[in-house]
């Protein structure tokens, strides 16, 4: 993190104007936005989701998606106005000189080919290496990635590796024409904490091994942290602030920057009780011949919330589809309010049913989009306490004003919502059963962290009022210290460990739940640096 | 495997259905050839004789049976009027159908050969180019020929090429003496015709499949990556569209063969369409069966080749995890 002075400026964006066009007509997405970078520098652009992080950064490239355009606006790329520029000339830097690395890795290699052959795609059409070397330079750069199988990972196809490994490898396909600039979008939020890790490192050490520029986009300060000299924070398609990445970690200016990682600073006091509302004891359960739930006992205490964490596979959504009788366990059994369940849904009464209700993840999937709110909120009261009419729409409204909604919203549409108040709508349809359990399967993951302090917030000021007990399933360790008072830690289908929050957060921690723990980056520039090196050692 | 022995669970259960429809048709072929004063005894003698008086069970597995060995039984027609005469002049089912057979398959064949790349160029370029006014009267055309049935379409060809402009001949009559180039030349119609009923479906969901693809992530990622414009097309888009376009092309080769019941009819040409069309009039049982056994698994082995064609284009199904 040297003077930028002394370097040598590689690219530079003025005044970047770029229009969408959406809903029948034209929107701004980037309202004159400048960036500089300088020959191996990493920039991090950081800002929520709609912030036009990415539209920028492929702008950077000269790229606007289809649906967009540059109205206004230079992109110098070493001297050349890549705004400027056809198709045809672009298409001569693009993947050879300036190359990107997109955010789904799973979705962005063609499912028909070979991962070698993705690899050196752009480098072959080069011409400058046959290909015999270049595949021997693929196989070295899968290796300094720690790939495993370096020397045959390249003849499998897309569906045979797992998503961090692919992520890898979507870097070394950046890498291999070495570029000048790489352009990594989101490149590990689709990923778990504990992949993360490997695949932050990888890319880093790589980048800072061939001193490659980079523009790093991502939503999660704490990541950038790790991998940019210097961060710019958008909103809106325009600049809130930018700085050198410790200055801003250590002063933030704006408000808005501050209240970018306002989750972190949500703490709640724990407390537990005896008194357990919901015990599932021993519990097996396999989808058709695959058996994913090993032995799981957990006891819910009433009027709490307990956090299960894991990284994906681990069996925490699992335990909620076997809770909520979706998917029947072959044995063991769940005992809810002194009763036994049985362990199908036909078989569960309806006030069984009533009781426990679940909110999902994607709040969009979650609701009819041809249903109004009135309707979707309306349906569970007439169903469950046999309400209707006038006195329905009394209770709706009543249950609008509790998620902080208003009648307003009665008529309208999940499309005419936004992500926040979708999924308020699907908090106030599980309270409108009047449940006594309700189960959130990474309620939170899908939206912004502004947009989950609120979402998190009006679920704690619920169970005050209702005493209503949460099972809050998620990856997310700070939404966990933001919300739980007991953690359940899940590992391959295996209950690690369950306990107070504060016991399960400070050590000793069995060897698992310290890796996940440790996995999650925090606002330290050098965090990454020194895990690496304690992990090493 | 197990979508082979779906397969053939399908021609089963059509081999049942059209030999129990044929069995429900009112009046039969005894009474038909003998006319309506023949006797009573005469009519149950020749019901005897076809085997017409057994119970439909037995017969459909008696049938079934002879199938197995590749014999479709005797036609019924061609049969002497006169009781006791000897000399029979019934053909064997097999014998009737298979030069009809080879025609047909000639005139689909060509048909196909013409269809099948035409309509894949025009609708890979169509979603090139996409809302373009090239695109945009490709699929408007297309939306045309689909839409017209397919007699319609044989008259206004016979009306341009063979009236207005007398090109190419109206009667596609072929013999076992043809040769291949006259036979070209007479078959120019209904090879037109078939061309293009299929053509615009074929062109339209190739379109769609393609743009489908087009909008897929590892699309973009190639166009970043400085893919060409036929390099997005030919390399990253084709090779995943190839399942849903050879779904495509399997259901409209075998509306072809269907289709060429009535091109046949219109044309005048000595194909299976025709042979079936005759022998419904005629009452012609085995003849009519084994058409339609014909017809039915021409669809389900087209259907399997299609779902062939799926399995080896994507890698996900041929190397699983």
């Amino acid at each position: 993190m040297t003077s930028n002075k002394s370097k040598e400026l590689l690219l530079e964006m003025k005044n970047i104007h770029i229009d969408g066009f959406s809903d029948e007509r034209w929107h701004k997405i980037l309202k004159g936005v400048d960036l500089t970078l300088y020959r191996g520098e990493i920039l991090g652009l950081i800002g929520e989701s709609g912030a036009g992080k990415s539209t920028m950064g492929k702008a950077a490239m000269g790229y606007t998606q289809p649906g967009c355009k540059i109205i206004n606006g230079e992109v110098n790329f070493n001297g050349i106005d890549l705004a400027k520029l056809t198709e045809f000339e672009k298409r001569k830097i693009w993947g050879t000189k300036i190359s990107y690395v997109a955010q789904s890795a799973a979705a962005s290699f063609n499912p028909a080919h070979r991962l070698m052959d993705q690899t050196i795609s752009a480098s072959n059409r080069l011409k400058i290496n046959p290909t015999d070397v270049l595949k021997k330079d693929a196989v070295q750069l899968y290796e300094s990635l720690q790939l495993p199988d370096a020397e045959n990972i390249g003849d499998r196809y897309p569906h045979q590796v797992s998503g961090g490994q692919l992520q890898r490898i979507m870097t070394a396909m950046a890498m291999s024409p070495r570029p000048e600039l790489i352009i990594f979008d989101e490149p590990t939020t689709a990923l778990d904490v504990t992949t993360q890790v490997e695949v932050l490192s990888a890319m880093r050490s790589i980048v800072d091994k061939f001193n490659t520029a980079a523009i790093y986009i991502t939503h999660d300060l704490a990541v950038v942290a790790q991998m940019a000299d210097r961060i710019k924070v958008l909103r809106y398609g325009e600049e809130v602030e930018e700085a050198e990445t410790r200055d801003m970690l250590s002063n933030p200016k704006e408000e808005y920057t501050k209240s970018l990682w306002s989750v972190r600073s949500l703490i709640k006091p724990e407390e537990t009780n005896q008194d357990y509302i919901l015990s599932i004891k021993n519990i097996d359960a396999a989808y058709g011949s695959s058996k994913v739930l090993y032995d799981v006992s957990i006891d819910i205490p009433k009027g709490k919330t307990v956090a299960i964490v894991g990284e994906s596979g681990s069996g925490k959504s699992t335990t909620a589809r076997v809770i909520t009788g979706l998917l029947p366990q072959s044995s063991g059994e769940i005992i809810f309010d002194g009763k036994k369940l049985s362990p199908k849904l036909e078989q569960r009464s309806k006030e069984e049913l009533r009781k426990i209700q679940i909110i999902f993840q994607m709040p969009d999937t979650a609701m009819n989009p041809r249903q109004t709110v009135d309707e979707i909120i309306g349906r569970p009261i007439e169903f469950y306490q046999g309400i209707k009419g006038k006195e329905r729409e009394s209770k709706v409204i009543e249950l609008l004003k509790m998620i902080e909604l208003d009648e307003t919203f009665l008529d309208r549409l999940p499309s005419e919502l936004s992500g926040g108040q979708k999924q308020r709508i699907c908090i106030a349809r599980a309270l409108a059963a009047n449940p006594d359990l309700i189960i959130c399967d990474e309620v939170t993951s899908a939206l912004d962290q502004i947009v989950q302090e609120g979402i998190l917030k009006l679920l704690q000021k619920l169970q005050k009022d209702l005493g209503v007990t949460y099972i809050f399933i998620t990856h997310d360790i700070a939404t966990v210290k933001a919300i739980s008072d007991e953690i359940v830690v899940m590992y391959q289908g295996e209950v690690v460990e369950q306990g107070l929050k504060s016991k399960i957060l400070n050590p000793p921690h069995p060897e698992y739940t310290e890796l996940l723990l440790s996995s999650v980056p925090e606002m330290d520039p050098d965090w990454l640096t020194s895990l690496l090196n304690k992990r090493s050692s | 495997m197990l979508r082979l022995t779906l397969g053939l669970v399908t021609v089963f259960a059509f081999s049942v259905i059209i030999f129990s429809t044929f069995s429900f048709l009112p009046g039969d072929f005894a009474t038909e050839i003998l006319g309506q004063s023949a006797t009573k005894s005469a009519v149950k003698a020749l019901r005897a004789e076809l085997g017409l008086d057994k119970p439909p069970v037995t017969r459909y597995f008696d049938w079934l049976g002879n199938v197995f060995q590749g014999d479709f039984g005797s036609s019924f027609s061609g049969r002497s009027k006169v009781q006791g005469d000897q000399g029979d002049r019934s053909r064997e089912v097999v014998g009737l159908i298979i030069p009809r057979l080879k025609n047909t398959l000639f005139l689909t064949g060509v048909a196909a050969m013409l269809a099948i790349p035409l309509s894949l160029i025009l609708g890979i370029s169509a979603a090139l180019y996409r809302n373009s006014y090239y695109d945009r009267s490709a699929t408007g055309v297309s939306l045309v020929t689909v839409s017209s049935p397919e007699f319609f379409t044989a008259y206004i060809f016979i009306l341009l090429l063979a009236t207005l402009f007398p090109v190419f001949p109206t009667i596609a009559t072929v013999d076992e003496d043809t040769t291949l180039v006259e036979r070209f030349y007479r078959t120019a119609l209904p090879v037109f015709t078939l061309t293009l009923i299929t053509m615009g479906h074929m062109m339209r969901m190739t379109r769609s499949a393609i743009i489908n693809i087009l909008s897929s992530e590892y699309i973009e990622m190639a166009k970043l990556s400085g893919s060409s414009r036929y390099e997005v097309i030919v390399k990253h888009a084709l090779p995943n569209a190839w399942a849903p376009i050879s779904q495509v092309i399997a259901i409209n080769l075998a509306y072809m063969l269907i289709g060429s019941v009535v091109v046949e009819y219109v044309f005048n040409y000595q194909g299976i369409g025709r042979l079936m069309v005759g022998s419904v009039y005629n009452r012609d049982l085995p003849v009519v069966q084994a058409c339609a056994l014909i017809f039915a698994s021409t669809y389900v082995i087209l259907n399997l080749i299609a779902d062939l064609i799926g399995i080896i284009s994507n890698p996900r199904l041929l190397y699983p995890k």
